[in-house]
């Protein structure tokens, strides 16, 4: 333990002492001009390998140039090459100024570098540095442009930026989320948003149609952490304010943010997603991305084809479409059909299972359904029953009765009296998948006099229901959406006072034999 | 009352005057109020009224308090009259004069002669001297029989002619003749029992009064013998032969006692016969299953609470039970225990057993016997105490056996080296000790258990258990429940050691389940939180990663404890329903990954169906786990196209489990029972042995399948629960020659079911009479009263109206005092101004005289 320590410490000194000599070169290179290759040391320290030294490296970097950027010590221009600089024709301000601007560039490349380091300090600080340098370079802009025509903003070193951010190797989420904060500035945000839609498209077209979970992912991340304002008045946030025309600026417009932001997504779900992507892009799009779209109804053609996936990338679409349909006037064929053909066993298991009942409960809640198609709903999804759990069940069984409630004519579901008792099979059939041609109205829900016989008791109750006539008030099913098992079962566990044990009186002398045993008959102790 | 007044009033003498019924009769007195509405069926109370008397009386109660306090008044000292008896009309004059004398007596007979024993006082007995009683002249009792001698009382004749039941029923007689009275007079059970101290009283004192006669007659008549002795020295012993040959009823008598007694003495709960006893288990067992019936279709009602735990009459309440397996009673031959009985089969095991228990049955009889002839010669005032004996003797026989049972219990398990193994144990049980403190944490019960085999540690546990039991100490209720806890904590740790000691398990559930019986919330309350733990674990997986592994042995061990020690059908129950869920959580949440997983899953599922065995409840995770275990064994997934419910997928990595390697190897393959710790870890070296396995996992797959069916075979929807399976078996899996029969039973079974049902209607209501048209007639109970508010409003309404009258009765009764007292006021003044007038009167008449006799003395010195 001892020596351990005192290598940390000694570490830690030799960290202080590099810390203290960085200081002391920035302050002779900006105290006098003649100190000025000492530059040369600090980028050494800035491409060393101890993470220590590369830290307290960028440290001083920034504060050199920064001041510099103040300054307006760096050359400002087109910048001519090294050698030619020095044999140009230049005064030696000119020269040392030229000079400078090289070792920046030098500096930032280095940094950028760092982007993709494999410590997420460095890769903090780098990024940090950078953007300090983006803010200074937009006060004082290194082109040499007439500012009144143009809108001064480090463009180029944003996007390179973004470009070394959205690694195709590592996953840089915890980076993404330190940039979110820069990405609160308004400005930033829309170069970013563009310099997005630049990079996925240069990236994904050189791919050629394989999918790169680690680079999407990243994309995904970053465009996940962009908050999109709601109103023109909130844009007040900048980086880099213009003297002159701010009002004309683009990144100062809601609108244009807005058109950023729909090509920015466009172009990310143009390509092909990973499973997990798509599912996750579904379960954000009605509440993060429609409503900051401008045109929503483009998002029609990746909805379309993300409902006829089929499974739980269906069910997903569910929710956007409902959105589409409902605030966009969207006219979706065969809608009813194909929701009908989602009922399978899964959507009793899946992890959205809370969503798309409260959708399936939206979209049937309609009194202009047909009664056909209503029953066809009500039987399959009875059919389905018999293989849900117990939570799924007390969503179900609701849901069945409110369709009822809804649709007096489906009454003949579960109550249909006839003068003779005949017997009959069930005219239902499963696999038909026109709702209108599966005969559910013929049918009556036995499934649910079959749950009446189900092992828990609130379902039991639940099921029993069918056997009176149902109540007119409709069941609020949001309570049970959300239900889980443990929930469940905690109304059991609960402590309550008059509850009692009844317990077994038959006694029980060994673990694995008992009249009735199953378990013993297959199994044994040894 | 008829004496303080002085002054009498008309109303007074005449109401002393007449008796009160002359007065009801007396038209003058009598004031009849009017009702202005006859009212059928209202009884008033003042429908006649005595204006004449109730006005004297109260003017004869003023008379008494206010008048006397107004005389009073300004008064600071009052005179006490407390002569005995002065004002009370009850008490005759020489009463009066009796008790006054007595107390007079008591008076001169101060403190000072309390010790002075000699003086005048008698001590009695019986209103008899004690002094000549001491005289020791009493010789009435000798002769008592000779005197009852030809006597034919009632009671004799009850018990020689009665069928002899007489001496049984005389106790019971006193009270039917009660009764039959009770029913001609219908009196109340206060009157019934004053007449019964009456009457005991009176036949005291009659007793009394005759033996006093007895005793005089026999005085004179030992006089008169004494005084005639001398005559008839020689003729006396012929006297005693006369008196011999009459003894004989006597024998008789005794006999009739004696059969009666006999009778009496008869245990209150007879010995049982096996097949009694076995009736009556029986029975209890019918009781206790129409229970859990009940409890199974849910019905609420019933909460009244009874006693889960059977006692029976020989129960010493010390918590022991015992179980079934363990009941060998222990049989000695020659002075050595008669172990071969052990090693024979049940049956005659249990024959054996019937006949010793008949034999000991006998013997109690006989000692009962010995019992009742004991008793007779005591006398009959210690029977109870014979009986109790009798009991005292069971109860310590029963211990005796308890100790035995226990003992030979642990000798259960024999293996072939019986001898040794026998030696060995009893080496092992003679370090045991026999107390043990019960353990405080869950740390104390390890170490109490560590190392010691499971037969010993079942042993160490059921000692406790005895050591603590909660009747010995306050303390210890509360130990044992703690002990519960600890005891299935430490079966989980059991469980989880590797390799996992299920033995010690098993051996522990009896004392688990004794313990259990005995304290069902401390066991249910542990039994909830492991079963809480353990789904809120899994269900925090399955949030973080959308799926969770299989539970452990331990998990497994507990739901099968679970199912032991409470019953699985009830329709909610707290220990049971909560387990169902979980197993139910593990079957939907859990993927099968490997052939230990689907161990597990297998596992679960026959945990399932035991759990619904009974109820026949639908566990519809059940059949979904069984399809996708059946489905793992198909070859070709792609052409099945049925569908397939999570946790199982279509196709993946691990859709191929139970897909044998090589189809040759289902030639050696024999049914075997898979080991419970094969769900923790499996290593099957060879292909072979892994076909073996899969073809092991297949077959329980199918049996459990197979009881699914029949379990479910009522269901409505049966066929298309089954649908998956069936089309599985019949299409894609063909097995070997082994698994054949139970694969054509599956497929017989589910086709054989109904496919017809009746349409659905709503339960039957009871019909809504029609609506009458005739008026409804309510019957109204309190007329003219407010209906139809609450009922404290009724209350405050009824207080309200009663303090009312009360307050007008009293300004009634004001005003009537202050009347009374201004009539008395008047009437002073008037006798005041009557009396002044009267001297006045009087003083102006002398004068008038003197001034007459003046006047006439002058006149005559004129003349």
């Amino acid at each position: 333990m001892a020596p351990a320590k005192k290598r940390n410490v000694s570490s830690k000194a030799n960290v202080k002492k590099i810390k203290i000599d960085l200081e002391g070169i920035v302050e002779r290179i900006l105290k006098s001009r003649k100190h000025a290759n000492d530059v040369f040391d600090i980028l050494e320290f800035l491409q060393s390998e101890k993470e220590k030294d590369i830290t307290c490296a960028v440290d001083a970097c920034c504060k050199l140039f920064c001041t510099f950027l103040k300054r307006k010590d760096l050359f400002i221009g087109k910048l001519p090459g090294e050698d030619e600089a020095i044999k140009g024709e230049h005064s030696p301000d000119e020269k040392y100024k030229i000079f400078m601007r090289h070792r920046y560039n030098n500096c930032v490349e280095i940094l950028l570098e760092h982007l993709n380091h494999e410590t997420h300090e460095v890769k903090e600080s780098a990024l940090c540095c950078l953007m300090k340098f983006a803010a200074g370079q937009g006060l004082h802009p290194l082109e040499d442009l007439d500012w009144s025509e143009h809108f001064s903003f480090p463009r180029e070193l944003i996007q390179a930026v973004v470009h070394n951010i959205l690694s195709q190797s590592s996953d840089n989420s915890l980076l993404i989320s330190r940039f979110q904060e820069f990405l609160e500035m308004e400005d930033v945000r829309y170069y970013v948003m563009s310099s997005i839609r630049d990079n996925v498209a240069t990236v994904m077209d050189k791919s050629k149609g394989v999918v790169l979970p680690v680079y999407q992912s990243n994309v995904f991340t970053l465009m996940l952490n962009i908050n999109m304002p709601s109103q023109d008045s909130e844009l007040t946030n900048f980086m880099v304010k213009q003297e002159a025309k701010h009002e004309d600026w683009k990144a100062a417009k809601l609108h244009d943010h807005k058109r950023a932001f729909e090509r920015m997504w466009l172009g990310f779900l143009k390509y092909k997603l990973p499973n997990s992507m798509y599912k996750k892009v579904l379960v954000i799009l009605h509440d993060s991305i429609l409503p900051h779209m401008s045109k929503p109804t483009l998002m029609i053609d990746f909805l379309t084809a993300a409902y006829d996936v089929g499974g739980a990338i269906s069910l997903l679409a569910l929710n956007g479409l409902f959105v589409l349909i409902h605030q966009h006037n969207l006219d979706y064929p065969d809608f009813y059909k194909k929701l009908y053909n989602l009922l399978e066993p899964s959507v009793f298991h899946v992890k959205y299972r809370a969503r798309f009942f409260h959708l399936a409960n939206l979209f049937l809640s309609s009194s202009h359904l047909p009664v056909y198609l209503v029953a066809a709903f009500a039987k399959r999804l009875a059919r389905l029953a018999l293989t849900a759990p117990p939570t799924a069940l007390l969503i179900v069984l609701p849901f069945i009765y409110n369709l009822i409630r809804r649709h007096p004519s489906c009454r003949v579901l579960i109550h249909k009296p006839s003068s003779e008792d005949e017997l009959l099979e069930d005219p239902y059939v499963m696999k038909e998948v026109d709702p209108a041609l599966c005969h559910a109205l013929e049918s009556s829900l036995w499934e649910i006099k079959t749950l009446q016989k189900h092992y828990h008791p609130d379902v039991a109750k639940a099921a029993m229901l069918i056997n009176t006539p149902l109540s007119e008030q409709e069941d609020d099913i949001s309570e049970v959406l959300e239900i889980t098992s443990y929930e469940l079962m905690e109304r059991d566990l609960k402590p309550t006072e008059s509850k009692s044990f009844p317990l077994e009186f038959e006694t029980a002398a060994h673990l694995l034999e008992r009249r009735g045993e199953v378990l013993g008959q297959h199994f044994c102790l040894a | 009352m008829g004496k303080a007044p002085k002054k009498k009033n008309l109303a007074d003498k005449v109401r002393k005057a007449k008796a009160a019924s002359e007065i009801k009769n007396n038209p003058f007195e009598v004031k009849i109020n009017r009702k202005k509405f006859d009212v059928l069926g209202r009884k008033s109370k003042h429908d006649v009224g005595l204006p004449g008397v109730s006005r004297s009386k109260a003017i004869s109660k003023r008379k008494e308090t206010l008048l006397k306090e107004y005389k009073q008044k300004n008064k600071s000292n009052k005179f006490i009259d407390r002569r005995l008896g002065e004002y009370d009309a009850k008490m005759t004059p020489e009463d009066k004069i009796l008790q006054r004398f007595a107390i007079e007596r008591q008076h001169s007979h101060g403190k000072r002669d309390v010790y002075n024993l000699n003086e005048e006082e008698e001590l009695t007995h019986y209103g008899q001297s004690l002094a000549e009683i001491e005289k020791f002249n009493d010789t009435v009792g000798s002769d008592d029989e000779s005197e009852e001698k030809g006597l034919l009382s009632a009671e004799l004749t009850a018990s020689h002619f009665g069928g002899g039941g007489g001496l049984l029923r005389k106790k019971t007689s006193g009270g039917e003749q009660e009764d039959e009275q009770g029913g001609q007079k219908a009196k109340s059970r206060q009157e019934l029992i004053e007449e019964l101290i009456q009457k005991s009283k009176q036949e005291k004192r009659e007793r009394q009064v005759q033996k006093e006669e007895a005793q005089e007659l026999t005085e004179k008549l030992d006089q008169d013998w004494k005084s005639i002795q001398a005559l008839m020295v020689k003729k006396t012993p012929k006297a005693e032969h006369v008196d011999k040959p009459e003894e004989k009823p006597e024998e008789y008598d005794m006999m009739v006692r004696e059969l009666g007694f006999e009778m009496k003495a008869q245990p209150s709960e007879k010995m049982k016969t096996p097949e009694e006893l076995a009736k009556e288990e029986k029975e209890k067992l019918q009781k206790l299953e129409a229970d859990r019936l009940r409890r199974m279709m849910g019905d609420e009602d019933g909460a009244s609470v009874q006693s889960q735990v059977h006692m029976s009459a020989d129960d010493l309440n010390d918590g022991f039970v015992l179980d079934k397996n363990d009941k060998k009673t222990l049989a000695y031959q020659d002075g050595k225990w008669n172990i071969e009985e052990e090693t024979e089969d049940d049956k005659e095991e249990e024959g054996k057993t019937g006949e010793e228990e008949g034999s000991e049955a006998e013997d109690e009889n006989e000692e009962d016997d010995d019992d009742v002839e004991e008793e007779e010669e005591e006398g009959s005032g210690e029977d109870e105490d014979g009986h109790s004996d009798l009991e005292s003797e069971q109860e310590s026989e029963n211990e005796e056996n308890d100790e035995e049972e226990e003992a030979s219990s642990s000798r259960q398990q024999q293996t072939l080296s019986r001898e040794e193994l026998k030696a060995q144990q009893e080496a092992a049980k003679a370090e045991l000790p026999y107390t043990f403190t019960a353990p405080e944490s869950y740390e104390d019960l390890k170490d109490l258990l560590h190392g010691h085999t499971p037969d010993n540690q079942r042993l160490i546990m059921a000692r406790t258990q005895k050591c603590n039991h909660p009747s010995l100490a306050a303390g210890n209720k509360l130990k044992l429940q703690k002990l519960v806890g600890f005891l299935m904590e430490y079966m989980g740790e059991l469980a989880t050691r590797s390799p996992p000691e299920l033995c010690t398990i098993d051996k522990l559930i009896p004392e688990l389940y004794a313990l259990c019986q005995m304290f069902p919330e401390a066991a249910g309350k542990s039994m909830q939180s492991i079963l809480g733990d353990a789904a809120h674990s899994m269900e925090e997986a399955v949030e973080v990663k959308g799926h969770a592994a299989f539970p452990t042995l331990d998990m497994l061990v507990y739901l099968k404890v679970t199912a032991l020690l409470f019953p699985t059908s009830d329709f909610r129950h707290p220990v049971t329903t909560p387990a169902l869920l979980f197993i139910s959580q593990t079957l939907t949440k859990c993927p099968v990954r490997s052939l230990q997983d689907l161990t597990s899953g297998l596992v679960l599922c026959c945990l399932g169906v035991e759990y619904i065995s009974f109820s026949k409840r639908f566990l519809p995770e059940l059949i979904n786990f069984l399809s996708g275990t059946l489905h793992l064994a198909v070859q070709d997934k792609a052409s099945t196209g049925c569908m397939v419910v999570p946790p199982f997928r279509l196709s993946g990595k691990y859709s191929d489990l139970l897909v044998l390697s090589n189809s040759e190897s289902c030639s050696s393959w024999s049914k075997k029972n898979l080991p419970l710790s094969a769900t923790q870890q499996l290593e099957l070296k060879s292909d072979l042995n892994k076909d073996h396995y899969r073809l092991n996992c297949l077959s329980t797959c199918l049996d459990l399948v197979k009881r699914c069916c029949l379990l479910y075979k009522d269901l409505t929807s049966f066929t298309h629960i089954f649908q998956p399976i069936r089309t599985l078996l019949s299409k894609h899996l063909l097995f070997v020659v082994l698994l054949q029969e139970l694969h054509s039973e599956i497929l017989d079974a589910i086709s054989s079911a109904s496919v017809t049902h009746t349409r659905l209607v709503f339960e039957k209501k009871k019909p809504i009479p029609l609506k009458l048209f005739t008026p409804k007639i309510v019957e109204v109970l309190d007329y003219g009263k407010k209906r139809g508010s609450t009922r404290e409003e009724r209350e405050k309404e009824r207080l309200k109206h009663k303090y009312k009258k009360e307050f007008k009765g009293a300004l009634r009764e004001i005003r009537k005092d202050s009347r009374f007292l201004a009539r008395e006021k008047l009437n002073e003044v008037m006798n005041r101004d009557a009396e002044r007038k009267r001297k006045v009167k009087e003083l102006l008449g002398s004068l008038a005289t003197q001034e007459g006799e003046w006047k006439a003395l002058k006149r005559k010195k004129r003349t």
